[in-house]
């Protein structure tokens, strides 16, 4: 098996690792019950707490529960799950722009919902859930292909291009669908854009189980991506099973972006920035990385969330937008200076 | 053997040329045959396009509804004239105007992949034509395209700065085009989410290209752009055949190089606006109809510009027809089908071009 790189100063970078991790921690609680207290209907932490320790059935507690409690839950999870997904991406394919939004997986997942709710009507949250599997599954299939096809096998460039092209497909067929049956559109077109609203607690815990398998397949995986990031020859030479990481690391990405977009909608841009924001403080060991990445996509999200809610005030934006806001310009930037 | 050979080259001349004492026209052999065979294809999908419909008009009847004859139903004038000609004539245009605005796009950036959609052109245009649906509805149509064209050029001004680092490369600008476009959706997006439910349906149906409800007036509005800008951008074919070899080659050719690519972006940037205020965001046209053109007359811009109009033109009818026809009576926007059709292509291109 593969050690992770040993030098004299572990234990101070050890420990100023620890440090990172409980300060996100420590943030993300923090988010959890800003976005539990910030509303259109005033409440302070007193209420909140009693919501959710001591119910008494008033309207405030009510609204924190039905209303906010399943969205400050839903947005951290989400952007946990795509976090560690682009992450995971990024090191199994050695490209600096993985993400599941740009490579066309989310879009998978989301014209596989749209399909099954214009032919099914409303199904249930399971199986949203495993169509939107299997829509994830199928894309992220479907861009390695194409991303490798040629003599020159994969290219970061090529799988980018084929992710571009697959979603602006992907989504051509979606919006043809919502097309043809105009029932559809009110209900989801806000969930198109990437909305982490108006979901409720049940759906969240139909979905929970997958995204936890999901994150504990990647954070068993931490010391093998490490190594294949460093070269598939590398990983070879260190006695990998490179086809079973390969595969074990396909199935958590499906599970974790296909369930965050069953959640939330196709959210892009947040696998692709986290994984380099947390890189400045970790490194590369993907040990670290996929945790950090998992704490800081869920602080990101949790933020932009907030953000979506308070800007345009008593209006609310999709979150989707948020972040393709925040995220398109660090794309820009990504292909300015890593690509000639 | 050689002297054979010499001969043949002989006989079939590639080049048709036209001199006069101030102009001249070197065409590809092959380009009058083509051009001809293209008109003839329009011909007939137009006059199919007209007759389908709720109502099914046969292609006679459609013929004399044209020619202003009697027709046997006497309606069929009427919705001939009135609905479905303007629709085809628009779609006509569209193609058209994308086609050219592609075609020179790829020649000035030397850049295969380079199309209106990708750059972030269709996307800048589209963001200001939604804003001014939602936001003025009342604004007259013809200053439509205006705004549509100068939305197109300052996206396109923000991707090829951003793509500037010491220098442009083909791949750096198609990925910036990629991000800035991404940004620029978004933006949309969030329009469109908040605008009524009526205008929303019809915007969607819009930003992925269609040309639904298309009347003589959009026809009207669309026709001075290509007017101007189509025999401008053939005008132009010369010295775009001196860029596409390089700056330094146009500029030993006696070309004014920066001037001469400014003028040949912004007829491409004019076209594509105002072809997207009228019929949306149509994917691809651009991408595929000069590849296709250059595949059949070659790549010098003279016959590959006429060629490439006529090929986007007789897409869009096709997609339009297409589009009507398979989930009848329900209609899909021409745009699904012209992305059903694009994103193989650009995947072939993608793998032609970088990855030998």
């Amino acid at each position: 098996m593969v050690d992770p790189p040993t030098s004299s100063n572990e234990s101070p970078r050890l420990r100023s690792r620890m440090i990172g991790l409980a300060i996100g921690v420590l943030l993300l609680i923090g988010c959890f019950l800003v976005n539990l207290v910030a509303g259109a209907a005033r409440t302070d932490f007193n209420t909140v707490w009693n919501a959710l320790f001591a119910f008494n059935d008033s309207t405030e507690q009510v609204i924190i529960r039905t209303a906010r409690l399943p969205r400050a839950l839903i947005a951290p999870t989400v952007g946990a799950a795509l976090a560690v997904a682009g992450a995971l991406m990024q090191g199994l394919t050695r490209n600096p722009l993985a993400d599941s939004g740009l490579l066309g997986i989310n879009a998978g997942a989301a014209l596989a919902v749209v399909a099954t709710t214009v032919w099914l009507g409303n199904a249930s949250m399971q199986l949203y859930t495993w169509v939107a599997f299997a829509g994830a599954a199928i894309a992220a299939g479907a861009v390695y292909f194409l991303g490798s096809l040629g003599r020159r096998g994969m290219t970061p460039l090529k799988l980018v291009l084929a992710g571009a092209v697959l979603s602006y497909l992907l989504a051509a067929f979606t919006i043809g669908l919502l097309i043809l049956s105009e029932r559809t559109l009110e209900e989801i077109r806000f969930w198109l854009a990437g909305s982490v609203a108006g979901r409720s607690l049940e759906a969240f815990w139909q979905v929970f189980p997958y995204l936890i398998a999901g994150f504990a397949i990647a954070f068993s995986l931490g010391r093998q991506i490490t190594a294949l990031s460093l070269g598939e020859d590398v990983a070879r030479g260190l006695g990998l099973r490179i086809g079973w990481v390969k595969a074990m690391s396909a199935i958590a990405v499906v599970l974790l972006a296909g369930g965050a977009v069953s959640l939330a909608g196709p959210i892009a841009f947040v696998g692709l920035v986290v994984p380099h924001l947390v890189r400045f403080w970790v490194g590369v060991d993907y040990q670290w990385l996929l945790p950090y990445a998992a704490i800081w996509g869920a602080i990101l999200l949790s933020l932009a969330d907030l953000a979506a809610r308070w800007l345009l005030q008593p209006q609310e934006l999709p979150v989707g937008v948020m972040t393709t806001l925040l995220g398109g310009p660090f794309f820009i930037y990504l292909a300015r200076s890593r690509v000639k | 053997m050689m002297k054979l050979k010499a001969t043949k080259v002989a006989m079939t001349k590639p080049w048709l040329v036209w001199r006069s004492r101030r102009f001249s026209i070197r065409l590809d052999r092959r380009v009058p045959g083509v051009m001809l065979v293209l008109a003839l294809m329009i011909l007939v999908v137009l006059i199919v396009s007209i007759g389908y419909g709720n109502y099914f008009l046969p292609p006679m009847e459609v013929v004399r509804a044209l020619l202003g004859q009697k027709t046997a139903n006497p309606d069929a004038s009427l919705l001939v004239m009135t609905l479905r000609l303007p629709r085809a004539i628009a779609a006509l245009e569209v193609g058209m105007g994308l086609a050219v605005a592609g075609a020179i796009l790829q020649g000035v950036t030397r850049n295969p992949l380079a199309a209106p959609e990708i750059v972030g052109v269709q996307a800048g245009a589209g963001l200001v034509t939604v804003a001014i649906l939602v936001l003025l509805p009342a604004l007259p149509l013809v200053l439509l395209p205006v705004a549509a064209f100068v939305g197109g050029l300052l996206t396109a001004l923000l991707v090829y700065l951003l793509a500037w680092n010491r220098g442009s490369t083909p791949l750096r600008l198609v990925l910036v085009g990629i991000g800035v476009a991404a940004i620029v959706t978004a933006l949309t997006t969030l329009l469109i989410t908040f605008g009524e439910i009526r205008e929303v349906s019809q915007a969607l149906v819009w930003l992925i290209g269609s040309v639904y409800g298309c009347g003589w007036e959009q026809v009207a509005t669309l026709f001075p752009w290509l007017l101007i800008f189509l025999p401008l951008a053939w005008g132009l074919a010369r010295e775009l055949n001196a860029l596409t070899l390089g700056d330094d080659i146009a500029r030993g050719l006696g070309s004014r190089v920066e001037w001469q690519r400014g003028l040949l972006l912004l007829t491409s940037v004019a076209l594509t606006g105002a072809s997207v205020a009228i019929a949306g965001s149509l994917g691809f046209i651009g991408l595929m109809a000069p590849h296709l053109a250059r595949q059949m007359v070659g790549s010098s811009h003279a016959g590959l510009i006429p060629t490439a109009a006529l090929i986007g033109g007789l897409i869009v009818v096709a997609a339009d027809l297409v589009g009507r026809s398979v989930f009848a009576p329900i209609e899909l926007p021409c745009g699904v089908i012209t992305a059903v059709l694009g994103a193989p292509y650009f995947l072939y291109l993608l793998l032609q071009h970088y990855d030998r």
